[in-house]
């Protein structure tokens, strides 16, 4: 078993990257949960924000989306 | 660098779907090469519009079903800008409804196998982030002049010192949001590609038992359905976020 020390720091670099999408995925849970509750309490003014929603998954997303980003430029471009 | 990982059964490689080849013979890739990216979004324009030109065609009372589609798509995007940024906004409509078009259809079209997917280039999607980024900035100088500027003051913030802050942390904001818009699109279209073909290559080496990948990809394929409409929808909102950020600076 002889290897890159180099390459043995990319893989294990990609897969601690990849503990950041777990963040991202309490976010957009957090986002999603709090919808619901609140829209299960006033259902009427549920529907008007639901863009708003989305917005708020889209930015807790894009944070995870970073750290994949960075997992794949580890793997493929260093 | 992780090319020897292909060894034992495991021989679907799952990025190698993002290459871009010529379509035409050769192996290098100018900028007048056609190439499988260039196929595919010359395709998305020409699905986009063939929905648009003949689901408006016939104008009848009782819509046909494109017709119907087309109607509810466009009026999807209005209703959109209109609750964001109200009256003001929907003179920016038809390129909105152009952006949310082309990355739908582009998305959506990805999704056939063996396609390929243009969103999932970081080169296709930083393009169309930098084109809104440039629109909305030059829009809001030209709207606002130097008053512009007051989207970067949080005036409302109690202290000198923490508007000196603020200001900082809104010019990064303000930067970072090509970048972001960009990446999440990019991220989001190569990371499910790539899951369907990880699965794949689990199926080809699992033999019998291979049942199980397949009923997951059929699954994930479920998802990415919807991911492909949700991103399309989250890039034209976070255009009109943008768009309204422009028309009202000021907080």
């Amino acid at each position: 078993m002889e290897g890159n020390i180099a390459e043995m720091g990319q893989f294990v670099g990609a897969g601690l990257a990849c503990v950041g999408m777990g963040g991202a995925g309490i976010g957009v849970g957090l986002v999603a949960g709090n919808f619901l509750s609140g829209a299960l309490r006033n259902p009427a003014a549920a529907g008007e924000q639901t863009a708003m929603v989305f917005i708020g998954i889209a930015f807790a997303e894009a944070l995870g989306i970073f750290s994949f980003l960075v997992a794949l430029l580890l793997m493929f471009a260093v | 660098m992780a090319d020897e990982a292909g060894g034992s059964g495991f021989n679907i490689h799952p990025m190698e779907q993002f290459e871009v080849v010529p379509l035409f013979g050769g192996h290098e890739v100018h900028w007048y090469t056609i190439t499988n990216a260039t196929l595919w979004m010359a395709l998305t324009v020409a699905v986009a519009s063939l929905l648009m030109l003949v689901g408006s065609r016939s104008r009848a009372h009782v819509p046909s079903r494109m017709q119907s589609v087309a109607e509810s798509i466009y009026g999807f995007v209005h209703k959109m800008i209109v609750d964001v940024t109200g009256k003001e906004g929907a003179k920016y409509f038809p390129y909105v409804m152009t952006l949310f078009l082309f990355i739908l259809f582009a998305n959506l079209l990805a999704l056939i196998p063996t396609s390929f997917a243009p969103t999932s280039h970081i080169a296709v999607t930083a393009l169309l982030a930098l084109a809104v980024f440039f629109s909305v900035t030059a829009i809001g100088f030209y709207k606002h002049g130097t008053h512009f500027l007051k989207l970067f003051w949080v005036a409302s913030a109690p202290t000198l010192a923490l508007r000196i802050i603020l200001a900082f942390i809104e010019v990064i904001s303000y930067f970072v949001r090509p970048l972001s818009h960009s990446v999440r699109l990019a991220g989001n279209m190569m990371a499910g590609h790539a899951v369907l073909k990880v699965f794949a290559g689990f199926a080809g080496a699992l033999g019998l038992a291979g049942i199980l990948p397949i009923l997951a990809i059929t699954a994930v394929y479920g998802l990415e359905l919807l991911v492909a409409v949700i991103q399309a929808y989250v890039f034209a909102i976070l255009t009109v976020v943008y768009l309204n950020d422009a028309l009202h600076p000021g907080h």
